[in-house]
């Protein structure tokens, strides 16, 4: 993708906050759910090892619930909605020109070390996000709204336990 | 009246778009917003960047007001709305584990997305690591499936929690959200960009006073208008719920009753709201009394909202009239397969006698919810016809036979029952469909 003029600036945090709580009412008026990702990824990993492994994911209860025997982990909104969200990221960026094969980093690292780091903080969020029954969308943001006790104390332990090792990690961002 | 149970109305193609369409706003929003850069959101946990906390409570502020709005209004049914069920500590730890990896990965997984369409390669590769470590968590549940399912509370709200109306919950949801973003506000000054005190600007940006106007405008509506009762609740419900009363599709005959008793795949629950002597007298085996305010007490609302999706509930009086207000009631808060025993007590004693000796029918019924039945005594459920589907038990009494000397303690047989014909009702429903993200 070729960009040659400077990205636009970021939207308010106010004004996204407000578009984001629409979208996210929308979603709950119509459709009766939230927002989320993490349902997805985990239909699309079982959905990959289904074709890879399949007797291993019908004696996997997890996996048997989303892919096992003739179920297919494909056709579920969460992956509708997860087509959206590349979509309309992908679309968003086009015309903000921010389409740019690049890797974003804290100044003081290499760029092998980034991937390194997010492929390692990719796995402990998916853990988390799992164990959890959600991610940061589809738990804080989801059930934040719909005011879910677990949803709250869940977004408080994200927070705490963020700020908690932050300094211990600060040489990848500062 | 919303949400819209789009599996059964759209075709397969329309259903999809749907939520295509809701993932692409999610999407947009996010990328406007700067989600997709991972310096951006690692800001927030180095005071650098406020961008995460604005716009996550902005957005939860702003959902809950509209969401409560909308059921204030009688547009939303929030009883067919997906809440996260609460597992307490599995969430808790679930986030710890999640905020490590927010830090040394830079996203959370719908941000990653984001960053991944817009081809920055830090959000693809942790996008592969959150594919790796959801299929690391398949691999190793079953060694801590224990622990994984427990503290379960269900669906358990903060108003729930805090005993408060859910307009005054917001209220305080939107005052926490501004004082958040009055602090962060602050410690972005301080922390990040390490400005003398002297120069702090502590007043609110115009933007964040336009939303905290309108926030606060918008919950002062909520606390004023309330939320409607189950009767209000009830007249919104749609044309097909009042149809299933005209139509008499909530009234199952006493001898279905009896028959799902026999299924072993079922679980029936009888609630009787009579009062505690019509109680005492007769009753149908294994039935427990309830009023109404008790059933509707948030402790006994929950374990009925929270119930196996196999079990059936019947409200049971003397006649109709009682059963059908509670059923009323109970469906508008969203209890599920909920079904008014046809003819209540009445009818039940009709198809299932008990012995004259016992009781005998009141010369004049008047067909309401008084009892059109005269017992000498209480018989609770020690009568053969409080468990027609028995053939025989210990504990049926049969006080009309002479009892010779021997008998006592002895099995005794039930009457055979002639087999009623009745016109099925009951179909079993499960929860919800959708569930939002999580899965």
């Amino acid at each position: 993708m070729r960009t040659n003029r400077e990205p636009r600036p970021y939207v308010n945090p106010y004004v996204v906050g407000t578009l984001l709580g629409v979208v996210l009412f929308l979603s709950f008026f119509v459709t009766g759910g939230g927002l989320g990702a993490s349902a997805a990824m985990s239909r699309v990993q079982a959905g990959v090892l289904d074709v890879v492994a399949p007797g291993h994911v019908d004696r996997v209860a997890y996996l048997a619930e989303m892919a096992g025997g003739a179920r297919s982990p494909w056709a579920h909104y969460a992956i509708y909605m997860l087509l959206g969200t590349v979509l309309g990221g992908f679309v968003s960026g086009l015309v903000n020109r921010r389409v740019k094969l690049e890797t974003r980093k804290g100044p003081r690292i290499s760029v092998r070390a980034r991937w390194g780091f997010a492929l390692l903080g990719g796995v402990i969020m998916g853990y988390g996000a799992r164990m959890a029954r959600g991610c940061t969308s589809g738990q804080a943001l989801s059930g934040g709204a719909t005011l879910s006790v677990g949803s709250w104390t869940f977004a408080l332990a994200i927070f705490a336990s963020a700020y908690a090792v932050s300094w211990f990690f600060r040489r990848l961002w500062t | 009246m919303a949400p819209f149970d789009l599996a059964s109305s759209l075709g397969p193609v329309a259903y999809a778009l749907v939520f295509v369409a809701i993932g692409f706003g999610f999407g947009a929003v996010l990328e406007m917003g700067g989600f997709g850069d991972t310096r951006k959101l690692a800001g927030q946990f180095y005071l650098r960047d406020m961008t995460v906390l604005r716009v996550m409570f902005t957005a939860i502020a702003v959902a809950a007001v509209l969401i409560a709005l909308a059921t204030s209004f009688g547009l939303l049914d929030m009883t067919r709305v997906f809440v996260n069920p609460t597992y307490l500590w599995p969430g808790i730890v679930g986030g710890l584990i999640m905020g490590v990896g927010f830090v040394i990965g830079g996203f959370c997984p719908g941000t990653s997305l984001v960053a991944a369409a817009t081809l920055k390669v830090d959000g693809i590769v942790f996008l592969l690591g959150a594919l790796l470590g959801v299929g690391l968590f398949g691999e190793t549940v079953g060694s801590f499936q224990g622990f994984w399912l427990s503290s379960y509370m269900g669906r358990f709200t903060l108003p729930d929690l805090l005993g408060l109306p859910v307009g005054a919950t917001v209220l305080l949801v939107v005052a926490m959200a501004l004082l958040l973003f009055w602090a962060g506000g602050i410690a972005q000054q301080v922390f990040g960009e390490k400005k003398p005190w002297a120069e702090v600007r502590r007043e609110p940006t115009r933007a964040g006073a336009v939303l905290a106007g309108a926030l606060v405008a918008a919950s002062l509506v909520l606390v004023v208008r309330g939320q409607p009762d189950p009767e209000a609740r009830f007249a919104r419900m749609g044309p097909e719920v009042r149809k299933s009363v005209e139509e008499r599709a909530i009234f199952v005959d006493p001898a279905e009753v009896v028959a799902l008793r026999k299924d072993i795949a079922v679980q029936v629950a009888i609630l009787d709201l009579r009062d505690e002597r019509d109680f005492n007298l007769f009753h149908v085996g294994g039935s427990r009394r309830a009023t109404l305010p008790d059933l509707e007490s948030p402790e006994r609302l929950k374990l009925l909202l929270d119930q196996p999706p196999t079990t059936v509930t019947f409200l049971v009086g003397n006649g109709e009239a009682a059963a059908t207000t509670a059923w009323r009631r109970l469906i508008a808060q969203g209890v599920p397969n909920l079904y008014v025993v046809e003819g209540g007590m009445n009818r039940w004693l009709e198809r299932y006698p008990v012995d004259a000796c016992v009781a005998e029918p009141v010369a004049s019924p008047d067909g309401g919810e008084r009892q059109a039945w005269r017992f000498r005594y209480a018989t609770g459920s020690t009568q053969p016809a409080a468990w027609p589907e028995l053939t025989a038990s210990r504990s049926f009494r049969s006080p009309c036979v002479e009892a010779d000397a021997g008998s006592h303690g002895d099995v005794h047989h039930a009457r055979a029952w002639p087999a009623h014909a009745y016109t099925k009702r009951v179909k079993l429903k499960s929860k919800a469909a959708v569930k939002g993200g999580c899965g």
